[in-house]
């Protein structure tokens, strides 16, 4: 395995966070301000990518920037499982750096260059997560991901949003503030360092048994972002921020941010051996199914459809976890390449709620009907968005669901196989009918002063959300890039 | 000999203080004492430089006979500890005349004078190593402090001049017993270093401690010592509160590290969950004190009493991480609650009123304000990244590897920090601007930014690599801890 020393890591980190002052400069300037979002993105997304061919292969880039103390330092090193969070955090910026121009000039948001600016920081601290060396440095991204997004969140500064941005911030950083420091603390003690290994970095400490589940419980609470039911209902209340927001941050960074430290912490924390032999993997399985199939029959109940995509959102991630703490390798591929399925077709989800929303100012299930005719580009997109999420080929959703029923069968995980083929079947049903209505019911009362003649695409938006459905019709059929970061990962 | 930079250091506040009796005129006088106090904190520099961090040893030592019928010294010299508090006290000094240049209006040559003398006197407690002297040092302290709150103060200055008065000097007394004791115990000696080494019996050991112990905690302040803290700080000028909360409130933690821990070390060990207990009560009880207030200043008083509880929970875990993270959180506590105190004042001088409910979107007439008051709420909170972070970190690792009950109570008390703190922003930072008051508050100019820049670098700078501030105390924290546990309770 080849290990680089390179400047790359921290350069893909802060290009955004430069990016973020000269949005601040640029206040005035608003052609020039939201082109920076775009550029940045790009080269943020090429720096990423030249890092792809050496990890591919195994190896990785590493880079330590301070000692803090004897075991921790802050440092970044590049692996699989990284990769894949920075790969599509970066790439799917780009989409939603163009998609969020369109949006808020449609809409002539208000404090933009604050939007702006707190946007490129957020990918600045996803892709420091992606990138962190230990449990110490990805821990202090996590929590700059929480706070920088608060804006985001409290953006509209109505009622609503200081109340679902109040639930959202403290809920967030408290829960972490509480538990992973109390992780970190025990983890340190119990081992002297906080470096993720190959194998767990538990690996070789001979601790209580009982004590290294109370440390996972810490890990578990405290990266609520994951959204494991009890700890998800932030998500839902994190919805009054503007779309591109929900889109982006509580669809990809944000919430996959909670996964990926999730998944940290059963692969190199406690590797697999420690999470079979303390009966935490089945433990954890049991959680998370119980996840999907409540948080889909919630989605089902939800008639506004920015709540239906959360509690979606909410399932899907538990699908992601579900996969990893599965016995069988073929499984924990298919969670890990999940990360990527589920990112590509949920922002294609949230940027059509935000078309629709831009086009009609329409947020209900039951208001949209006939709308497919006025947007056909972005019903399209929905459609294929909904096709990957039920886990239909050729989208994405199927390589990944596909690889986790494979697996569950392998290790004779007969449970979990019903959890999943149950869920898809709710997925449909929450999903086809907003296709159905989209397309093929009659609009309500034409003419009564509704305006539906003026309902039409807006190009700014609908040209990215309609690039993310091609995409993630093209991961489901050359899934070759993270299937092989994936199993990296495993191996 | 070589050059005595340690009474240079204590006496340059005095010559200014000095110099200050004939100047004429405010300007001057301001002029003077931030000169002053500037070259006091340049001072450090060459102290740091020849600074030996690799021996436990105390160092720039300086020795002068003083009452030789008492066996008393002039006898000074820090050591990896102490020599961090005396480079705290010299950065707070010069901020603290900063933070005085307009609030402070009349009798600002008295003000100034009284200022100097207290950070001679601060400077004294770090680097006394004669007990003798320490004591003269720790109790002259209070009267220019007494003057501070007692004739700068706000309305109701006096009840809270004398109320801290009261309870300090009724903690000093004890101290005094305690001091007398170990003096004929010890072979009627003052000589901290060789008192250090005096076998006390157990009785004596556990007698003396509570002694201290009340006198310390007083200081610190301890729950349940902790009630003329908030009076003290609501009623004080803003220079009094940050250093009351910036040095004075380490004096009491300083005693711990100095005299109980070393001296007694039978009381120590046999007492040490007695005092964790306490510790983590103030961390609980301060925390869930702080989220009722509805004034500024008042939440910051009763955080620092939360904070200072993680403080003497990291000294009585007895292992080097809860120690050395003791120690780097009374550094932290004296940069980010200095701050934020620094903060309230600035924002009183512009629309003269401490209630959190008058304000509300600081950030729209005042961007660079709200942005500094961001980096110190989160220090305080100790978000990863910042100094209080590493610090409480740290304590935790030790009380988790002393009493795992202890520090999951503790873990709750610094979740309280993070809802006071946000919400405190929140309703102080975000939202619209309703009251008028607010709408004409100016942002900060060059001498406010000034400060807060100097102290942001130090919450970034310990918070991203502490590892210089550690290397400093390492060996000395090590060499403490030997001296408590080599002698088997």
């Amino acid at each position: 395995m080849e290990s680089v020393e390179s400047i790359r890591p921290l350069a893909a980190v802060l290009v955004s966070t430069l990016a973020a002052f000269i949005i601040l400069g640029l206040r005035d300037k608003p052609n020039l301000r939201d082109s920076v979002s775009v550029v940045a993105a790009l080269v943020k997304f090429s720096i990423v990518a030249s890092m792809a061919p050496l990890v591919l292969g195994g190896g990785t880039y590493e880079l330590t920037l301070f000692p803090i103390l004897p075991g921790i330092d802050i440092a970044f090193r590049v692996d699989s499982l990284g990769m894949v969070f920075a790969t599509i955090s970066s790439l799917l910026w780009i989409f939603a750096a163009i998609y969020s121009i369109g949006y808020m000039r449609s809409l002539n948001e208000h404090a933009q260059t604050r939007f702006f600016a707190c946007f490129a920081v957020s990918l600045s601290a996803a892709v420091g997560g992606a990138f962190a060396a230990n449990l110490f440095t990805l821990v202090i991204f996590y929590e700059v991901l929480s706070l920088v997004t608060y804006p985001l969140v409290y953006h509209h500064e109505d009622k609503a949003a200081w109340e679902g941005s109040k639930k959202y911030v403290i809920y967030l950083v408290g829960m972490s503030k509480t538990f992973l420091l109390a992780g970190l603390a025990l983890t340190y003690q119990m081992a002297g360092t906080l470096d993720f290994a190959p194998d767990g970095l538990f690996n070789s400490v001979d601790a209580e048994p009982l004590l290294m589940i109370v440390v996972y419980v810490c890990y578990i609470a405290g990266f609520a972002k994951a959204g494991i039911m009890p700890l998800h209902i932030w998500l839902p209340s994190a919805m009054v921020a503007p779309t591109p927001v929900s889109a982006l941050l509580h669809a990809v960074a944000v919430v996959k941010m909670g996964v990926f430290c999730v998944l940290r912490v059963v692969f190199h924390v406690f590797g697999v051996g420690l999470m079979g032999s303390l009966g935490l993997g089945t433990a954890t399985a049991y959680v998370v199914s119980f996840t999907i199939i409540l948080a889909s029959v919630y989605a089902l109940t939800r008639d506004d459809l920015k709540a239906r995509l959360a509690y979606s959102t909410v399932s899907q991630l538990s699908y992601i976890i579900l996969g990893a703490v599965l016995l069988a390798p073929i499984a924990k591929i298919g969670g890990i390449v999940h990360i990527a399925s589920h990112a590509f077709s949920k922002i294609t989800l949230f940027f059509c709620a935000g078309s629709i929303y831009c086009a009609s100012r329409r947020k209900k299930i039951s208001q949209l009907s006939g709308i497919g005719r006025h947007l056909p580009w972005t019903m399209a997109a929905f459609f294929i968005g909904s096709l990957s999420m039920i886990g239909i080929p050729p989208a994405a959703g199927f390589v990944s669901k596909w690889n986790m029923i494979v697996g569950s069968l392998e290790s004779q995980q007969i449970f979990f196989l019903v959890v999943l083929l149950v869920s898809s079947l709710l997925n449909a049903g929450y999903f086809l009918p907003i296709v159905y209505k989209a397309f093929f019911e009659a609009e309500p009362n034409p003419g009564d002063g509704d305006k539906s003649e003026e309902i039409r695409e807006i190009p700014m938006v609908a040209i990215p959300l309609f690039a993310t459905a091609i995409l993630s019709l093209l991961m489901g059929m050359y899934p070759e890039y993270f299937m092989t970061l994936a199993q990296g990962v495993v191996r | 000999m070589d050059f005595p930079i340690l009474s240079v250091i204590i006496l340059v506040p005095l010559a200014g203080a000095f110099v200050l009796l004939f100047v004429r005129g405010p300007a001057l006088a301001r002029w003077v004492a931030l000169v002053v106090t500037v070259i006091d904190f340049l001072l450090t520099v060459p102290l740091f430089a020849g600074f030996d961090t690799t021996t436990y040893e105390m160092q720039f030592r300086e020795t002068y006979t003083w009452i030789p019928a008492f066996g008393i010294n002039y006898a000074v010299g820090v050591d990896g500890i102490s020599v961090l508090f005396v480079f705290l006290t010299t950065l707070l000094g010069w901020i603290c005349v900063l933070a005085s240049w307009k609030s402070i209006e009349h009798k600002v040559k008295e003000f100034m004078i009284a200022l100097l003398v207290m950070q001679v006197t601060m400077l004294g407690v770090f680097c006394a190593l004669d007990l003798f002297l320490f004591y003269i040092f720790w109790e002259t302290m209070l009267i220019p402090m007494y003057l501070i709150i007692g004739v700068w103060g706000g309305d109701n200055r006096v009840y809270a001049a004398f109320k801290f008065f009261l309870y300090t000097l009724a903690g000093s007394v004890l101290f005094l017993v305690g001091i007398i004791v170990l003096y004929f115990q010890a072979g009627e000696t003052f000589d901290i270093l060789a008192l250090m080494e005096g076998n006390y019996s157990p009785t004596v050991q556990i007698w003396v401690f509570l002694a201290f112990f009340v006198a310390f905690a007083v200081k610190v302040p301890m729950f349940p010592f902790h009630t003329w803290l908030p009076d003290a700080h609501v009623e004080a000028p803003t220079a009094g509160s940050i250093i009351l909360a910036g040095v004075l409130l380490k004096m009491g933690a300083y005693g711990f590290l100095r005299f109980s821990l070393p001296m007694l070390p039978y009381a120590s060990q046999t007492l040490s969950m007695f005092v964790a207990v306490v510790s983590v009560i103030a961390i609980v009880y301060g925390g869930y004190l702080a989220l009722a207030q509805d004034d500024l200043k008042r939440l910051v008083a009763y955080s620092s009493i939360s904070h200072m509880g993680f403080v003497t929970l990291g000294l009585f875990v007895l292992n080097i991480h809860g120690l050395e993270g003791g120690i780097l959180q009374m550094f932290n506590h004296g940069i980010t609650t200095g701050a934020l105190f620094l903060f309230v004042g600035l924002i009183y001088e512009r629309t003269h009123s401490r209630l959190i409910a008058d304000y509300g979107g600081l950030t729209k007439v005042a961007p660079i304000f709200a942005t500094f008051l961001c980096i110190f709420v989160l220090s305080s909170m100790a978000l990863p990244g910042t100094n209080s972070f590493i610090g409480e970190l740290l304590v935790l690792v030790g009380a988790f590897g002393y009493d795992k009950s202890i520090a999951v109570l503790a873990v709750v008390g610094a979740m309280l920090s993070a809802a006071y703190l946000l919400g405190m922003y929140r309703k102080v930072a975000l939202g619209a601007v309703e009251n008028p008051l607010v709408q004409e508050a100016w942002d900060m100019d060059t001498r406010e930014i000034s400060s807060f820049v100097v102290l942001a670098v130090f919450v970034i700078w310990v918070g991203l690599s502490p590892k210089p501030f550690i290397d400093i105390m390492h060996v000395s924290a090590q060499h403490l801890l030997e001296q408590v546990l080599s002698r088997a309770p």
